[in-house]
């Protein structure tokens, strides 16, 4: 339980900070060209990284089909949100599909 | 004022509801503590992303200076949005703190892309308005998922995998913004040399200083090879 209300708090305060940190510091500095060019590209580079990250660690290596259970879901993923556009559908359709070759073992 | 404030956050409230719903489920299935911990994090955390990546780091057990920089790394978008707003938050008082933390990506774009009136007291109080009005949506969504995924008996396995399509969904988002593969690239790359050369506990922070040397002679280059303005142009 410590644990616990110790990680809620190092999260609130991290996701705070990153809130916050405009405010305190960058009010002089908002046209610095190094500040602009880390606000157009570090948000799309950190999602990549963890999208890669995640997507790796959620696959079966050892499954007769190495790793195509998170492949197929991922693809699932990228073509319904190019079609559609709907992050929660993106996510609840590709996680279902997940889901369903996981509890099958259709890939193992 | 609240009906037209609510009018205006109807589709955050379509938006937060269900995905506050899934966060809190994936909290109640994956994890062993209590339900109420669910809506805790909403009240004080409130980051979408960011809660469903701490079900999977509280799941591993992380330490807590991982928690502390994967959190500040994932929601480092917002230290840019603050920029655009920090003009109209001035002299808002006590409320200033509570905009402030309120920031999320959907109050954001809902708070810059809204008419406003020339009464700056005034639309504060309803931007503050918005800023509660979406959280109590989150929150709710929260608990009744935790609530949900506490009693509702399902085959659950595999639903952490909600994460990487939210990553991937961001991902495609931040595309669709940017029209530049690069940063995608950087990222990918990346992430792939951290997992070759790193244990898993230290792979997220090594892929992430990666990215940010990465950034910084990307942009060391930009400034001393070609004129800043015609590289932008260019890219």
């Amino acid at each position: 339980m410590t644990y616990l209300l110790s990680f809620i708090l190092v999260s609130a305060l991290a996701t705070f900070a990153t809130r916050v940190i405009p405010f305190l510091f960058l009010e002089r500095h908002t046209e610095h060209p190094l500040i602009k060019h880390l606000g157009r590209y570090l948000p799309a580079a950190v999602m990549a990284l963890l999208a890669t990250v995640f997507l790796y660690r959620s696959a079966d290596w050892q499954a007769g089909l190495p790793g195509l259970d998170a492949l197929v879901a991922g693809l699932i993923v990228v073509g319904m949100h190019l079609w559609r556009r709907n992050a929660l559908l993106s996510i609840v359709t590709g996680t279902a599909a997940y889901m369903i070759v996981v509890q099958t073992g259709v890939a193992a | 004022m609240n009906q037209s404030v609510f009018r205006l956050t109807l589709p955050i409230l379509f938006g937060y509801l269900p995905l506050g719903t899934a966060f809190g489920v994936l909290f109640a299935t994956q994890l062993d503590y209590p339900w109420w911990a669910a809506p805790l994090m909403g009240v004080l955390i409130y980051a979408g992303a960011g809660q469903i990546l701490a079900v999977s780091l509280l799941a591993a057990g992380a330490g807590l200076v991982e928690v502390g920089v994967a959190m500040f790394v994932l929601n480092a978008r917002h230290l840019f949005y603050g920029l655009s707003l920090l003009g109209r938050f001035r002299g808002a008082g006590w409320r200033k703190a509570y905009l402030i933390f309120g920031l999320t990506d959907e109050t954001y774009s809902l708070l810059t892309s809204r008419s406003r009136g020339p009464d700056r007291h005034h639309e504060q109080l309803v931007d503050f308005r918005i800023t509660a009005f979406n959280q109590s949506y989150w929150v709710v969504g929260c608990a009744v998922g935790a609530l949900l995924g506490e009693n509702v008996m399902f085959d659950s396995r595999g639903i952490e995998f909600a994460l990487v399509a939210l990553f991937i969904v961001l991902t495609l988002e931040q595309y669709h913004a940017l029209k530049d593969l690069f940063p995608i690239w950087t990222g990918a790359a990346a992430a792939g040399v951290a997992m070759l050369v790193l244990p898993p506990a230290h792979q997220l922070i090594g892929a992430i200083a990666l990215v940010t040397v990465v950034l910084l002679v990307h942009y060391h280059r930009l400034r001393t090879s070609a004129t800043p303005v015609s590289r932008e142009q260019s890219s």
